[in-house]
């Protein structure tokens, strides 16, 4: 029994709007200031890409940063968003003190890996355990861009760099990091693969609760050498999808047994009813399993596999503005008399302190 | 016996920490608030959940004086361990009551001596085993009453206020009092001078801590977001804000008009309050020396990115640790200058536990007046001790958000503004608020460089205008900090103070007087920048004592800074040793260089 599916989307183009009337070009950023062929920069693009097929009003998102090349990114997307670059490794606790302002909008914060794995990896922990209700895209390069190329914590061991000598540290992982924190929605993706970075991006967006998109994001200045794990090369040569990955919005409801064989598939529902349709490759792969996730993660790491797309998601965690019994209005445009208690309250206080 | 002393003695009560005096001693000390005679209460305790020894101290003084006091004429301990050293602190003429379980020799002639037996005396308490340690405070309490003639009702109307009026807690601890109180009037003749009678010199007053004051002020001025991490003397801030924000502040539909959450520590606790202050919300922390230290360098990009947020600061003494239950005024230097490169914070001083309450709905106002971090200093002497104080004044003005544009005002403005841009010649612009939906309302908060339309600048001389900008808007917050309150009577000698020390200034100006000792105007500073009333005071003013809770005169430091041409009149009066200042000290200090 099928429902007919909507007419399918107009191709993209500047000119065409999508379905909140805006066009591909009320998501742009400023030009971007880093290096030619960075992976960060692709990612801002898939960033602007997703949004807009999302429909989502520009004023609608958040973007939050904290300091390096991946957070000096959100200037190069949704201009018309509202913004703030934070503090090295502490993007996170602005956040989430920003999520409680209007819980209507969605947020986007973008890091770098030494900006959360290694100064900020106390906060990243606390913001995923509290589930705040964000996506958090890491741009992986296992260096240190801006201040030229100094190993970062997700290098690994045995990596040779021009002027640092050999990185004899484990390096983290980080979605390993994520999921025993209890992240609700863990992936990986890589730079050059634009198609799942997007729809991993719309899904982390769909997500209510923390998403954590780590993206392996070569550095092509600094880390980009044939071998390196963080490199174009390896990562093409070597990134293994658990699954091929398609988002479907709530609002393009189809029947999946039209698309795809019974058994290939598997579909998560996320929170507001848009759908992330996994298709089987080779094995099956259930990210809905903990277990499963941290085994696939170590399995990984052992084998040196760039295994890439949606390694874990539970729909069914509270995201942190839910635990607070908030009004239906934003916090931030309530007014004083919704805000300041009446006289008599102070009284009784008064009377009962003398 | 000699003459009556009446309602002008101190009274110190040495206990074992942890075990439950603090209601025994909030119970006396209300007792006599209860009484009509002015009284203050300090407790001296040691960083420690169970065992060491603890102090508490209540000055009972008909004049209304309540700053510390050295001396001690009445001497209650309940601890082995410090009995050495209680029975040599009581006062010639003093009196001392002992845990008669104690079996330490008494070596004093020339003290009033009462033995309490207290295990006796707790044998018929209807209390749980657990519960024994704790009813057993109310032995003293009980003795004391008796000794000193304080009515047993106004001990129950305190207990009923400690308990909130929960009977079945009065009267579990009550009946001890009472048995004790009798126990004392058939046993114990009375062979000492010291006695209370009532007045009526408390009538219109409360009995409140600062930290209540200052969350109870917030939460009347509108508090959205508070995020906080655990540390003495702060902590029962934000925790007596989880008390009252249930009762106060849900909306007609039960819902919570606010948050508050407890951070991992204060690098976090303060990104979060920057993160709701800059999303538009009545934003807060609270903390002490170290959590400050910790908050500096978002502190410094708050006030470049002119996100408006209220930090209070309850102080505590010491670098590190130092010594975490003591007081001391010592966060006044790093609280002005706090944030690298050039800064510099507002930051308000309440001298009051009344005061805390004003300013911790004001600081908001002028935090989004002025957006930028709005910092209040008090000390773990006012943030956690029990003072007479004025009763809460319901705030006498709106609240007032500041500049700020919602879709209707862009609309107006066709969606031409810049973030950063002075419109107003005053220096604080004009700012929109996320959720915001006007297609012009966007804009990217940062601590890189950034022009007037917050767009990325490394340009110099915007850079520069930037900075210049900020330094005017500092001046700007001269017309909206609390003035200075001033008693000048055209003497040669000022004094300048804030915060907890003026208890002890307002003392020792009077004993200056009685010593011979220079007649002095007192100006009691409320804010920083300096209002212009303060340097009109300094000018008139031959030589300006500051008297303050730390070692090196910070304040003095300051005002040296801002009033080149008047350092030389400034002198320091002050130290810092962990407790309260005495007003004998203060005294002392002024006098010594007076007559150098």
């Amino acid at each position: 029994m099928a429902t007919p599916a909507p007419a399918p989307a107009a191709p993209l183009g500047l000119r065409q709007t999508n379905r909140a009337g805006m066009t591909k070009n009320d998501y742009k950023g400023a030009p971007s200031t880093l290096c030619q062929g960075c992976g960060h920069n692709s990612i801002a693009n898939q960033i602007i890409a997703a949004c807009y097929e999302m429909d989502i009003v520009p004023e609608e998102i958040m973007k939050f940063s904290g300091i390096g090349c991946a957070s000096k990114s959100p200037t190069y997307f949704l201009n018309r968003s509202f913004g703030f670059n934070g503090l090295h490794g502490r993007m996170p606790s602005l956040a989430t003190g920003a999520l409680f302002g209007d819980t209507s909008l969605e947020a986007i914060g973008v890091s770098g890996d030494g900006d959360t794995a290694s100064i900020g990896m106390g906060q990243f922990k606390h913001l995923v355990r509290r589930n705040a209700p964000m996506l958090y895209i890491v741009e992986n390069n296992g260096v240190y861009g801006l201040t030229k190329g100094q190993f970062s914590a997700t290098a690994e061991v045995g990596l040779s760099l021009k002027h640092q000598g050999t990185n004899p540290y484990m390096p983290v992982d980080i979605c390993m990091e994520a999921l025993v924190s209890n992240a609700t929605f863990v992936a990986r993706s890589f730079a050059g693969d634009p198609k799942q970075v997007k729809d991993l991006i719309k899904a982390g967006i769909a997500h209510h609760g923390i998403a954590v998109l780590d993206i392996v994001s070569p550095c092509v200045t600094f880390n980009n050498q044939v071998n390196a794990f963080h490199s174009y090369t390896w990562g093409k040569d070597h990134e293994a999808p658990l699954h091929e990955i398609s988002f479907i919005p709530a609002l393009d409801e189809i029947m999946l047994a039209d698309e795809f064989e019974p058994g290939t598939v598997r579909e998560v529902t996320l929170h507001d009813g848009s759908q992330v349709i996994l298709k089987k490759l080779e094995k099956d792969y259930d990210p809905t399993d903990r277990w499963q996730a941290l085994h696939m993660l170590e399995e990984a790491q052992r084998e040196n596999w760039l295994t890439t797309g949606l390694i874990y998601v539970d729909t069914s965690r509270p995201a942190l503005t839910d635990l607070y019994n908030l009004p239906a209005t934003p916090l931030n445009r309530l007014t004083e008399a919704e805000l300041r208690p009446g006289r008599e309250s102070l009284d009784k206080i008064n009377a009962d302190m003398a | 016996m000699s003459e009556k002393i009446i309602n002008d003695f101190s009274i110190t009560v040495a206990t074992v920490n942890g075990s439950g005096s603090q209601t025994a001693n909030t119970v006396l000390l209300r007792a006599l608030f209860k009484m009509g005679i002015p009284v203050s209460g300090k407790n001296l305790f040691p960083s420690n959940i169970q065992g060491q020894p603890t102090w508490y101290t209540i000055r009972v003084n008909k004049d209304g004086f309540t700053a510390r006091r050295d001396e001690h004429e009445i001497v209650v301990t309940m601890n082995p361990a410090s009995f050495a050293r209680d029975l040599e602190s009581v006062q010639p003429g003093g009196v001392f009551f002992y845990a008669d379980d104690i079996k330490t020799p008494i070596t004093r002639g020339d003290i009033s001596i009462y033995p309490m037996p207290v295990k006796q005396l707790i044998k018929g308490a209807d209390v749980s085993p657990k519960l024994l340690d704790y009813i057993a405070n109310m032995v003293y309490v009980g003795i004391l009453a008796h000794i000193l003639a304080i009515p047993l009702d106004k001990i129950r109307e305190a207990l009923m206020v400690h308990f909130k009026g929960k009977e079945k807690a009065v009267d579990s601890n009550f009946i001890t009092i009472k048995s004790s109180a009798e126990w004392a009037a058939q046993n114990l003749k009375k062979s000492d001078s010291f006695y209370v009678e009532p007045m009526d010199k408390t009538s219109g007053l409360i009995m409140a801590d600062g930290n209540t004051a200052a969350a109870l002020g917030a939460i009347y001025g509108g508090v959205q977001f508070v995020a906080w991490y655990p540390i003495t003397p702060a902590s029962s801030l934000a925790e007596t804000m989880n008390e009252y924000l249930p009762q106060l502040r849900k909306n007609a539909d039960g819902k919570n008009t606010y948050a508050v959450l407890q951070a991992e520590d204060e690098l976090a606790a303060v990104g979060m309050t920057i993160g709701a202050g800059w999303a538009g919300l009545r934003s807060m922390t609270s903390t002490s020396g170290p959590g400050l230290s910790l908050m500096t360098e978002y502190a410094g990009l708050a006030y470049y990115a002119e996100t408006p947020i209220v930090i209070w600061d309850v102080q505590r003494i010491g670098p590190s640790t130092g010594m975490p239950t003591r007081t001391s005024q010592g966060d006044l230097n790093l609280a002005y200058f706090m944030g690298h490169g050039d800064t510099n914070q507002v930051i308000l001083l309440p001298g009051s536990v009344s005061e805390c309450f004003e300013f911790g709905w004001r600081a908001f106002d002028i935090a989004e007046r002025l957006q930028t971090p709005v910092f209040v200093l008090i000390d773990l002497d006012y943030g956690m001790n029990q003072w007479m104080t004025e009763p809460f004044q319901y705030p006498d003005a709106p609240m007032d958000r500041g500049k700020l544009l919602w879709e209707e005002e862009l609309n107006n403005l066709a969606g031409n503004w810049g973030r950063y841009r002075d419109v107003d010649g005053d220096a604080i612009t004009y700012r929109t608020l996320p959720g915001n939906k006007h297609p012009a309302a966007a804009w990217f908060a940062r601590g890189t460089g950034h022009d007037e339309n917050a767009k990325y600048s490394e340009d110099a001389r915007t850079w520069e205008k930037n900075m210049a900008r900020l330094a005017r808007k500092y001046d700007t917050a001269r017309q909206y900090v609390p003035k200075a309150v001033i008693e000048d009577d055209g003497n040669e000698v000022g004094i300048l103070a804030y915060g907890s020390v003026i208890p002890a200034v307002e003392e020792a100006r009077i004993l200056l007087q009685q010593a011979k000792g220079p007649k002095t105007d007192f100006l009691r500073l409320r804010a920083l920048p300096c209002t212009p009333e303060v340097q009109e005071f300094v000018k008139k003013h031959k030589r300006i004592y500051c008297v303050e809770a730390n070692r090196d005169g910070q304040l003095k430091q300051i005002l040296t800074i801002a009033m080149p041409t008047e350092a030389a009149k400034f002198r320091y009066a002050g130290h810092s040793d962990g407790l309260p200042l005495t007003a004998a000290w203060v005294k002392n200090a002024i006098l010594s260089q007076e007559v150098e």
